[in-house]
């Protein structure tokens, strides 16, 4: 059955988006910008492989926060064409939930401005634990009671959730202040590593989180073409109506799904609270981030996410150190024309089907 | 067409014009009913506002698009007429703040038709999803880039002389919201009978059977969205006016959100309800601002409003007008409903996105 779906996909993909507009000069052009970007990068390279080096860890360690937060917006659009617009304010919450959570476990010692310090095992485990927990179960809440009987009506949906992502970030702020401060990392890891080749050293937490970010990445792809859940998951989201008709209990992989999703943000929000920081403008941050790698990638294609985070995250890192001195801040143009190249080719991103 | 029904559609008519004329008579003299400070903090504001969330509506009601990039473009719109003017004490090449309006306004449909020609082949929650990414990459752009902004923004910006001091001497700025207002509607309620305004309906309703007619569907869609820039861009250079200053702040997500809780709030398929909504909101957030509870959490109890209008009533408070003016038509003239497609069915057609197909 798997296998049924995965050969008829790119197929199906293939003959109906195949872009209209992707005549041969469009796909010259962005043939040349590619090359251009290519060229200069490997020049910049060369230059300086040692900044190549760090700038490019940087990207991809970014990705993989971008990968872990993105994955969970994805798989809830991918089976319930649910637009969790508040998928940035559950990343806020869950990283100010987990800092206050550490401090008090800690007493207040082991947080200081920007991780310089770190805490017991037990005292980042804990907040990671119970944050992601708690914001799943939010975001299983909030579908329980506004999006179950609003399915199918997916500007509604994304409105019910826009409000309710709009409460979340303003309680948030309300309860926990909302000044920057970023969580500390366990003690139990090194604070650095050597990479080898080199005497550079590189911080172990962001290596960590690109490990998590592989880990959620594989356990999510096994999930979906592995396991029955998966199995539902996936009929579910090609046909929901004869999916129910079966007798499987749709309502319940749509709670779980959700819970996932959710939890998802929560896991961002406590990794890339101790890996950056957790600040008030957190909520729109992520939201957009989110937002973008699944534009770029396809909606409700997890390698479409692995993809677009990855892009993402190099565009971000590079962008702020390779463009030409004194046009550094104008780096955000370079994420707005990523975001036009991939859709003037592919308008459903890069891994989209129609819906 | 029999009698009866004649008569509750004349009725009908007067139920939606009459409330509509008063309200247009109350505007037009305003400046004598209200204090300097309600007129210029809650009317004006509402004025500009709605022209904002006119932009939305037009878009939403008439082509099926709905777009989160519309306070982007009145943001694109206010920081180039901003930065051409003399702002924060003079700059030796200021313009003339004419010609830099009338630049900001074209800045603001260029980026619009740009946006539009890249977003124009996605449809419904896709396409809201790109342009909500546009616009708060444009808040990002603005915060970042120094020259043209940063994060404090353009202060002191110079204004045309008619506009005149806007707090001491609200009353040139009301006018002109309330002239552009006018403009914007009555244009809208004009270009939806135009042939153009037509394929933009069946666009809306059928892109694919407007396809196979031979309508350039992407183009349309491209065209309207400029034409919505159009609109939102008055809204920005009036905003720019009114506050003589612009910040990323004033085009971050926030005030995108409060843009489509002021459309939601009037009524999202009725270009009415986009100075309805604008009224509410801007007597709402001065009113709870001299509340102590409320104060510092007006996110919240505008969030809170938000879902109760999308959960109890899709169509807003213009929906509940249409609701309750049907029900006096009918009571009124003893006769059939006049309009058996009421709000409820308008809502209904309206809430689905059209899907490419």
């Amino acid at each position: 059955m798997s296998e049924a779906a995965s050969v008829a996909a790119p197929d199906r993909r293939s003959r109906l988006t195949a872009a209209p507009a992707g005549t041969l000069v469009l796909r010259a052009g962005v043939a040349v910008v590619i090359a251009f970007v290519a060229v200069w990068v490997s020049y910049k390279a060369f230059g300086d492989p040692r900044t190549f080096v760090i700038v490019g860890l940087n990207g991809l360690t970014l990705a993989g926060l971008y990968f872990v937060v993105a994955s969970g917006f994805t798989l809830i659009f991918g089976l319930m064409r649910v637009v969790n617009m508040a998928h940035g304010s559950l990343y806020m919450l869950a990283g100010f939930f987990a800092l206050e959570l550490q401090t008090t476990l800690t007493g207040g010692e082991a947080t200081s401005a920007f991780g310089s310090s770190q805490a017991g095992l037990g005292d980042w485990i804990i907040p990671l634990v119970a944050a992601s927990l708690a914001v799943g179960l939010i975001g299983l809440v909030m579908q329980q009671l506004f999006l179950r009987w609003n399915q199918g009506q997916e500007l509604r949906q994304a409105l019910i959730t826009i409000a309710i992502g709009i409460i979340i970030a303003d309680q948030t702020l309300a309860h926990f202040g909302g000044i920057a401060e970023s969580l500390a990392p366990p003690d139990a890891f090194p604070e650095s590593v050597d990479l080898p080749f080199s005497n550079l050293t590189y911080p172990f937490f962001r290596i960590f989180v690109l490990m998590v970010a592989i880990a959620v990445g594989l356990a999510l792809w096994a999930m979906i073409q592995r396991t029955r859940f998966g199995m539902i998951v996936r009929a579910g989201v090609d046909d929901r109506q004869m999916v129910s008709a079966l007798g499987i209990n749709i309502q319940l992989v749509f709670a779980s799904a959700f819970f996932l999703g959710a939890l998802l943000a929560g896991l961002g929000g406590v990794l890339g609270g101790t890996m950056i920081s957790v600040d008030k403008a957190n909520d729109t941050q992520y939201l957009l981030i989110s937002l973008i790698v699944v534009i770029i990638g396809g909606m409700g294609s997890l390698a479409g996410a692995a993809l677009g985070a990855l892009a993402l995250g190099l565009v971000d890192s590079f962008g702020d150190v390779y463009l030409p001195a004194g046009y550094t801040n104008y780096s955000i143009l370079l994420i707005f024309g990523l975001l036009v190249l991939v859709l003037a080719v592919r308008p459903l991103g890069l891994f989209g089907r129609p819906a | 067409m029999n009698r009866v029904n004649r008569s509750a559609l004349t009725l009908d008519r007067a139920l939606w014009w009459g409330p509509g004329l008063l309200l247009v008579l109350v505007l037009a003299v305003a400046p004598l009913l209200f204090t300097d400070f309600y007129l210029s903090q809650v009317i004006t504001k509402a004025l500009w506002l709605g022209i904002a969330a006119a932009s939305l509506i037009f878009l939403a009601a008439y082509v099926g698009m709905v777009s989160l990039g519309q306070v982007a473009l009145y943001g694109i719109a206010g920081f180039t007429m901003a930065n051409l003017v003399a702002a924060d004490g003079g700059s030796p090449t200021a313009w003339n703040p004419w010609p830099a309006t009338g630049v900001g306004i074209l800045a603001a449909v260029g980026a619009g038709l740009f946006i539009g020609a890249i977003a124009s082949r996605s449809y419904g929650i896709y396409f809201l999803m790109i342009t909500l990414a546009v616009g708060v990459l444009t808040y990002y752009f603005f915060g970042q880039v120094t020259q043209l902004s940063g994060f404090g923004g353009v202060n002191n910006v110079t204004r045309p002389g008619i506009v005149s001091n806007p707090v001491t001497d609200p009353q040139n700025l009301f006018y002109i919201a309330l002239g552009v207002s006018a403009v914007v509607y009555l244009f809208v309620r004009y270009l939806a009978r135009t042939p153009f305004g037509l394929a933009l309906q069946g666009v809306r309703d059928d892109p694919s059977r407007m396809r196979a007619l031979g309508y350039n569907v992407p183009l349309l869609r491209m065209l309207a969205f400029g034409l919505g820039a159009l609109i939102a861009s008055f809204a920005g250079i009036i905003s720019v006016w009114w506050n003589t200053r612009i910040s990323p702040g004033s085009v971050d997500l926030s005030r995108t959100i409060d843009v489509l809780v002021i459309a939601v709030i009037g009524g999202l398929y009725r270009l009415e309800g986009a100075w309805v909504g604008a009224f509410v909101f801007a007597a709402l957030d001065n009113w709870t601002r001299g509340l102590d509870i409320v104060g510092q959490r007006f996110n919240t109890v505008i969030g809170a409003i938000f879902l109760a209008i999308v959960l109890l009533s899709p169509g807003g408070l213009m929906g509940i007008w249409q609701t309750i003016s049907d029900f006096l038509g009918r009571q009124l003239s003893g006769g059939p409903p006049a309009r058996p497609t009421g709000a409820a069915g308008e809502t209904q057609h309206a809430t689905d996105s059209p899907q490419p197909s």
